[in-house]
């Protein structure tokens, strides 16, 4: 299955604001290996845009075309209008910060911010003191007031982030690119920083395009998500969107912890192992995988509806409740919200799991 | 560039998935990969061109020049006694100093990683001692010493031991220049060698000499015999640390590019050509065996 | 001996350690220290006097002059090739760049003594272009331009085998940041590469005047060995020793031993201070 946009990109009924990237049919390969085939999207003015993929699914690399870092093979990008790809990269006035932040060691914070500034042409370039007014405004935006005269190996790894950053908004860019930008940063700094970014986003008004392989990191920031697979669009739509209706197998599994089970869909009847239930309309036919999140169950006595299973463990961990159950022969980790072990589920008992929301896609030939 | 960048992909490639036969790549790639970056063309025009003047041009009077002499008169040419023996003796001393400077290497080497004494920076640092001393000065300054009226050349003298104007003394020049070579090839692979390994020997009941021959060594193989190759090379064609302390004798203590001088006082350019050119191709060669050996072992050392 | 740093080693061999670096100072003192001793003493064995005449007489003070001036020459233009063959080669994909790699390693695995006899093969009275030099009136061999070119092929290693590794290492991202922020081309080399490449490059030059200044085999062949005309100073200590001058032979020898040595100081000073800003795979 491959998803395609089939909503009329030049016009977005939905929020009237204007389209600012348009990227047609981009295709590129490095020697053999295809990193981007006919991708196709957009992003409106001001948006926060996610490119979510596993490695190797192309999201760097067509970050990398956006930039103009790489020259795709085929494809069109336009940016308010323009054509991208006949600019070369200093015309474009991307700000791009690089996944290992690609600081300048041997210039000072300061220094590095105003780089941008200072390479401008004679005519264009602000003064010594307007530059130095920037680069405080920036420092404290990025909040490292005090820090410009450190060089970046003595910062650290969350700092350096913030820097690149500052250095990227200095060019006024009007298109922001941020290349896993939490990538190098343990779990605790990740998490600060997302708002923060988020902030700094609004704040500045800039359309940004930014890479990730964390879903969370995602779903939890962007205000679109598109999700790349093998160098193809798999589903490109609000956070909450492609989570409710992932467009195929691999986005339902790629958007978090997935339950996997074989059926068969016949008409509107959906038959997974002993459990019977109506399929929606638009539900492929014959062999299906089934999929539902571990926590979108609900467990009911043997003589009630869902799948037959037997509890094997059962745990609390912190504010959820983990349910180790087997079901046609299969063990899955169910999760139930609430420290509370449901009523029935202790380990050893049978009992019936009912999927609160399937999602049937056609199973693999 | 647009219009170019929009052709639909593999327009105008054969079709078809890679056949055999010419044409077979379904892409072919050009032979220099995009970048955004400036200046290729010139930066590989100067290089091209400096390359072509100072290496490929001269080089390439060298290989063509001995060849006017005729097969058979460079066969002659390079076995005619006095030749030979030079090219015996340069190759083989270069040999046998490389062969020494292996356990001297290691032994520096290991020291210098090893231990902290008072004092190590600086023999750490006097290791490029050779390199950074000009070969005439060293060579001027080892026939000082071991010359027959020198200290240690008399006290050598004494147990009827010729060293300067003798083999040995080329010997001891070429250990001089070739030290550094094992010193600094062994040196970082010592420093990383990882100590967890080592502990786990000892920990396994591996006493110092079998931690030595059986965990050390084998990853340091590779180093080792990469730094014996370059001292080899080195040692094969030194001219100026050798020539004062040789003594220059036909047949006894003449080396190979000593000969390549002398021929080109009496101008016989192609001789000296194709003595030039031998010494080229069995260095090169034995380096290219060397390094297949290394690449071996490497090999094996990953498993 | 107190020393030993890290226990372990000692722990089972207590007295093995100290021997070892007994053994290794021995080694370095007779092999490689005893020679740099007996040049000065030897350079100062008739007095301070004796000395200052030795290398303040013309032929010393012409030799000199020239060694400076093929260096002035060589090494400049070596710099230049360096920084062109490492910009192309670590910053671009393009075939045929083994080739170009071995090319530049080639003159390593070369005697000096070649690296001479090419020239004379292309410029010497019997060489390729010989006749038509003398219809000209030019000369090479036996006059600076032809020390200038042994010197160079000597030499002209050193400057990118160890810019090139390092720049493969550093990888082109700054470059790339310093383009989408607007930089030019020539402005991301001057501002970005060139600061990022700086203490490469003076060690590569360093190691390369050195050797430009002391080279001995290759000018050898070319030089003629004309006194006050293309005697480098190398080539001045030899002519000197030859002549049982060895106190002349050993203060011109003096110079160059100095010269080493303050190439090894400053070099060993790069290494310790500026380490992560050189390559790290280095040959000499």
């Amino acid at each position: 299955m491959n998803y395609r946009p089939t909503e009329d990109i030049d016009a977005d009924p939905a929020s009237g604001s204007p389209l600012a990237l348009e990227i047609r049919g981009i295709s590129k390969s490095f020697g053999r290996f295809p990193a981007l085939n006919n991708v196709s999207l957009h992003a409106r003015d001001k948006e926060f845009l996610a490119l979510l993929g596993p490695s190797g699914s192309g999201k760097t690399t067509l970050l990398r075309v956006l930039a103009g870092l790489e020259r795709p093979d085929a494809g069109e990008v336009r940016f308010a209008g323009e054509d991208f790809l006949s600019l070369p990269v200093r015309r474009r006035r991307v700000g791009m910060v690089f996944q290992h932040y690609a600081l300048f060691r041997h210039m000072t914070v300061a220094q590095n911010i105003a780089f941008g500034l200072t390479v401008r042409p004679r005519r264009e370039r602000p003064s010594k003191s307007e530059t130095a007014d920037r680069v405080a405004d920036l420092l404290s935006l990025v909040q490292l007031d005090g820090l410009g005269g450190r060089f970046p190996a003595q910062l650290s790894g969350g700092q350096r982030q913030r820097v690149a950053l500052a250095r990227a908004l200095a060019i006024e860019p009007s298109l922001l690119l941020l290349d896993e930008p939490f990538g190098a940063l343990d779990a605790q700094v990740r998490r600060e920083l997302r708002r923060w970014l988020r902030e700094v986003h609004d704040r500045a008004g800039v359309t940004t395009v930014f890479v990730t392989h964390d879903q969370e990191e995602a779903l939890d920031l962007a205000d679109r998500v598109a999700i790349l697979k093998d160098g193809e669009l798999r589903q490109l739509g609000a956070p909450n969107e492609v989570y409710a209706a992932p467009a195929d197998a691999f986005v339902y599994d790629f958007l978090g912890a997935a339950c996997r089970l074989p059926g068969v869909v016949e008409g509107r009847r959906l038959t997974v192992a002993d459990w019977e239930t109506q399929a929606p309309a638009d539900a492929p036919q014959g062999r299906v995988e089934v999929f539902f999140r571990p926590d979108e169950v609900m467990f009911a006595p043997l003589d009630g509806a869902g799948l037959a299973g037997e509890v094997k463990a059962v745990a609390v961990r912190g504010p959820d409740v983990r349910i180790e159950c087997l079901i046609e022969g299969r063990l899955f980790e169910l999760e139930s919200r609430g420290a509370v072990v449901p009523n029935g589920v202790a380990p050893g008992l049978a009992l019936r799991v009912k999927p609160l929301k399937p999602k049937i896609y056609a199973a693999k030939a | 560039m647009s219009d170019q960048a929009i052709l639909p992909r593999g327009l105008g490639a054969p079709l078809g998935a890679g056949g055999a036969g010419v044409g077979g790549r379904p892409r072919r790639a050009p032979w220099v990969a995009h970048s955004i970056l400036p200046g290729f063309g010139l930066s590989l025009g100067i290089t091209l061109v400096y390359l072509g003047a100072i290496v490929v041009l001269p080089l390439t009077a060298l290989a063509l020049r001995p060849w006017e002499l005729g097969l058979d008169g460079v066969w002659r040419a390079l076995t005619a006694p006095r030749v030979a023996a030079a090219f015996r003796l340069s190759f083989g001393l270069s040999a046998l100093a490389a062969l020494l400077n292996a356990p001297l290497g290691l032994l520096i080497g290991w020291t210098l990683t090893r231990y902290s004494f008072p004092g190590r920076r600086i023999m750490d640092a006097l290791v490029d001692l050779p390199f950074a001393l000009p070969t005439a000065v060293a060579g001027i300054a080892l026939t000082a010493i071991y010359a027959p009226t020198a200290p240690l050349g008399h006290f050598a003298a004494r147990f009827g031991i010729k060293t300067a104007f003798s083999p040995l003394g080329i010997f001891i020049a070429l250990v001089f220049i070739g030290l550094p070579f094992v010193v600094r090839s062994v040196q970082p692979v010592l420093q990383e060698l990882d100590r967890e390994v080592e502990e786990a020997a000892t920990t396994l009941g591996a006493n110092a000499f079998q931690r030595a021959v059986r965990v050390i060594l084998p990853t340091l193989a590779p180093a080792l015999i990469s730094g014996v190759s370059l001292a080899f090379a080195r040692a094969v064609g030194e001219y100026g640390s050798v020539i004062f302390i040789a003594g220059n004798m036909p047949m006894r203590t003449e080396i190979a590019p000593l000969i390549i001088v002398m021929k080109l006082e009496q101008y016989d350019y192609a001789g000296a050509a194709a003595v030039g050119l031998a010494m080229v191709v069995i260095a090169f060669g034995s380096l290219l065996l060397i390094n297949g050996l290394q690449l071996f072992l490497a090999r094996r050392g990953r498993v | 001996m107190t020393a030993v740093g890290r226990p372990f080693s000692q722990t089972r061999l207590p007295g093995f350690a100290p021997l070892l670096v007994i053994a290794s100072a021995t080694v370095m003192t007779v092999l490689v220290l005893l020679p740099l001793f007996v040049v000065f003493s030897d350079a100062f064995s008739k007095g301070i006097g004796h000395y200052l005449a030795a290398i303040t007489e013309p032929d010393a003070v012409s030799a000199m002059k020239l060694t400076l001036l093929v260096a002035a020459i060589a090494v400049p233009l070596n710099a230049v090739f360096g920084i062109a063959a490492a910009w192309c080669i670590a910053r671009f994909e393009f075939r045929g760049k083994g080739v170009l790699l071995t090319l530049i390693d080639l003159p390593f695995s070369m005697s000096p003594v070649v690296s001479g006899l090419v020239w004379v093969l292309l410029f010497g009275a019997q060489g390729w272009f010989g006749t038509w030099l003398i219809d000209h009136d030019v000369k090479i061999i036996f006059a600076t331009t032809g020390l200038v070119l042994a010197t160079i092929l000597v030499t002209f290693p050193f400057v990118a085998r160890e810019l090139i590794p390092l720049m493969q290492d550093q990888g082109s991202d700054e470059e790339a940041a310093a383009l989408t922020l607007g930089a030019g081309g020539f402005t991301t080399f001057w501002r970005i590469t060139l600061p990022n490449i700086r203490w490469a490059l003076l060690y590569g030059v360093l190691l390369c005047n050195a050797r430009a200044m002391g080279e001995f085999g290759a000018v050898s062949v070319v030089s003629g060995h004309i006194r006050g005309l293309t005697t480098t100073l190398p080539l001045h200590v030899e002519v000197l020793y030859n002549d049982y001058d060895f106190v002349g032979a050993f203060a011109a020898a003096s110079l160059l031993a100095s010269l080493g040595l303050v190439t090894l100081v400053l070099k060993t000073g790069l290494e310790w201070r500026h380490s992560g800003e050189l390559s790290a795979n280095r040959r000499h």
